[in-house]
């Protein structure tokens, strides 16, 4: 079951694996800096495997140029389109973390999560 | 077509723009326009409800005019239609309720900012609501997930930064998760239309094809929905959130923004992957599983907590458990009984947020449980509100509750073997243990303080005891008159499918 497709696949195999380190990067790191890493890196991931998906080999980018319009000779337009809106989604959420990080780096001088937790408990006694 | 069809493509643009044009306006005046436009959505809505009823049929909205594998579709059907309006109406009292605070709570620079933020919040909720299109639909996730955290942390102080951040992290888990999901459907299926997506899941699954992915990204889309609406083991960015946050904030999160990805939820189990193959895969067993957890754990949680504002944020968690549950039951009733109970606690619990405000307002602003004996005497109406907020949730006849937990159990009788005994026995410990917080809380506001100072002077304001008013309303309607309700409910689940 796993031989063959996962050869034939190994990008989209690798895609998964970078996903995953991404996902728990941003479940477990407790320096921010390095949670926004792992976002990024989740994020890319999927973008790769939406880019394997689209691609097929020995076609083009679907931009006419010779007059050739058969349907054969051209990739899958559409992965790329969603590729691009997920860019621009990861950027923009890219960008709020930051700016909350700045927020909190400014207040406590710590990129720890919970150490900041625990100082917000003392504050409150 | 009748001119009322456009309606829904003409709200989510009016509330997206209406943003554009709230942020060059002071705040006086953004307020004004955005009351304006939560109003004209709900009268919008409430027309393409009565259109749809009347035709009794479901229709899909070409964006732009081109059809299907080009274009991009809203789909209405009467419980779209219902929640949008639902939606706007619980909108508008929350920020209603809220705006006295709003005013000292947020800096009179930002005043509009937070209008613009509760734009973005609606026009991307009754995306979610409408859209026929997945990707869109992740999209507008989110927005959401973004605007959501402006709203969290747009009262600036530790607790909000550090509630926003783990908001925010735990959002973008599920995020990907779900984008993931997605991407994995579009690979095995090749469309991004939900209705076009659900054919070929359809034919794919019953050839016994692609089992492995399927279940995969089913898998995937539940987790990741799940994370961003606070189901059991995923609930630790909950509490702080609603809790620091200014009130209105909390109570249009808690009652609207979860909802809005348990409706997504929704449609996807009914319109992209088809009941039955969501059946087949097994995965609501773990969905129903963790719903049990959460509304024990929830619960048990609420009572060990000393701040009024953290106990009701923790019982979300409990009654978010109780929709899982619902849905895991994997019977139309059950769903039926879920979809009910989404409009209940989004009632209940808007009204609890805002009764809270007012008592903890009259105790001196502390949310600590000792300082609010005797809040009920000083500030009568939010206690009155409180006392029937926390009815309802336990669920006392002729309230909204009641009538949620009704639908649970009958539901759960009902063709699941298995299922049965847990969720009974689940459901009473729970009821039990809402009794125990929430009656505490009741008592403890309703107790004379001796030498009874009522030094304290809560400015009264007719807007909050409007808004108060109408979440009354809306929760003994929904207690007393559920059967139309519940008609309804059934006729928009029969037309998702």
């Amino acid at each position: 079951m796993f031989g063959p497709n996962l050869l034939a696949n190994y990008g989209e195999a690798v895609s998964m694996i970078l996903f995953a380190i991404g996902f728990t990067n941003l479940l477990l790191q407790k320096n921010l800096i390095k949670k926004i890493i792992g976002l990024n890196i989740m994020d890319t991931a999927t973008y790769l495997f939406l880019a394997l998906k689209g691609y097929i080999r020995g076609r083009v980018a679907p931009i006419v140029v010779n007059g050739v319009q058969d349907v054969e000779a051209y990739i899958n337009p559409i992965p790329g389109g969603l590729v691009l809106t997920g860019i621009v989604v990861s950027v923009s959420v890219s960008a709020l973390m930051l700016s909350l990080t700045i927020r909190l780096y400014r207040r406590y001088h710590t990129l720890d999560l919970d150490e900041i937790s625990t100082l917000l408990k003392k504050e409150e006694k | 077509m009748e001119f009322v069809q456009n309606f829904p493509f003409f709200s989510i643009l009016l509330s997206l723009f209406s943003g554009t044009v709230t942020s060059m306006l002071n705040g006086k005046w953004a307020k004004r326009v955005n009351g304006f436009v939560i109003s004209a959505v709900m009268v919008m809505s409430a027309a393409v409800l009565f259109f749809v009823l009347k035709t009794g049929e479901s229709y899909t909205f070409m964006m732009g005019h081109f059809p299907a594998p080009w274009g991009n579709e809203i789909r209405v059907g009467v419980l779209e239609a219902f929640m949008a309006l639902f939606f706007c109406v619980i909108m508008l009292l929350s920020l209603i309720g809220g705006r006295a605070h709003l005013k000292e709570e947020i800096a009179e620079s930002k005043q509009n900012l937070y209008y613009i933020l509760v734009n973005l919040l609606l026009s991307s909720l009754l995306a979610l609501i409408y859209t026929n299109d997945l990707f869109t639909a992740y999209v507008f996730v989110e927005i959401n997930t973004i605007s959501a955290c402006g709203l969290i942390m747009i009262r600036q102080n530790g607790h909000t930064f550090e509630a926003a951040t783990r908001y925010m992290i735990m959002s973008l888990l599920g995020s990907g998760l779900l984008l993931l999901g997605i991407c994995i459907l579009y690979d095995c299926t090749g469309h991004l239309l939900m209705s076009h997506i659900k054919e070929s899941v359809v034919t794919l699954w019953s050839a016994g094809g692609y089992h492995i992915p399927l279940v995969v990204a089913i898998g995937f889309i539940c987790v990741g929905l799940a994370i961003k609406s606070a189901l059991f083991p995923f609930h630790s960015w909950l509490p702080n959130a609603y809790g620091y946050s200014t009130v209105s904030s909390a109570a249009i999160l808690s009652s609207l923004v979860s909802k809005g990805y348990i409706f997504l939820l929704f449609k996807i189990c009914y319109r992209v992957i088809g009941w039955e193959v969501i059946l087949d895969s097994k995965i609501i067993n773990i969905l129903f599983v963790f719903g049990l957890c959460g509304m024990i754990i929830g619960s048990l949680s609420a009572i060990q907590e000393n701040d009024i504002r953290r106990m009701i944020a923790f019982s979300s968690v409990a009654q978010i458990g109780y929709i899982y549950m619902g849905v895991g039951l994997g019977t139309t009733e059950g769903m039926v009984a879920s979809v009910y109970h989404v409009l209940s606690h989004a009632a209940t619990k808007s009204l609890l947020f805002v009764a809270a405000v007012g008592l903890t307002d009259a105790s001196g602003r502390s949310k600590k449980f000792s300082d609010l004996t005797g809040a009920g005497y000083r500030n009568k109406l939010a206690g009155v509100a409180f006392t029937v907020g926390s009815l309802s949730m336990v669920g006392m006849p002729a309230f909204s509750g009641f009538i949620s937990k009704l639908l649970f159990a009958t539901s759960c009788v009902q063709n699941t073997p298995y299922k049965m005994l847990p969720t009974l026995i689940c459901l009473g410990i729970s009821t039990i243990l809402n009794a125990i917080y929430f009656m505490k809380t009741v008592i403890r506001i309703y107790t004379p303080v001796k030498g009874s100072n009522d030094s304290i002077l809560v400015k009264k304001s007719v807007g909050y005891a409007g808004a108060l008013v109408c979440f009354m309303v809306i929760n003994v309607v929904l207690g007393m008159f559920s059967t139309p309700i519940v008609n309804m409910i059934q006729i928009g689940l029969e037309m998702f499918s």
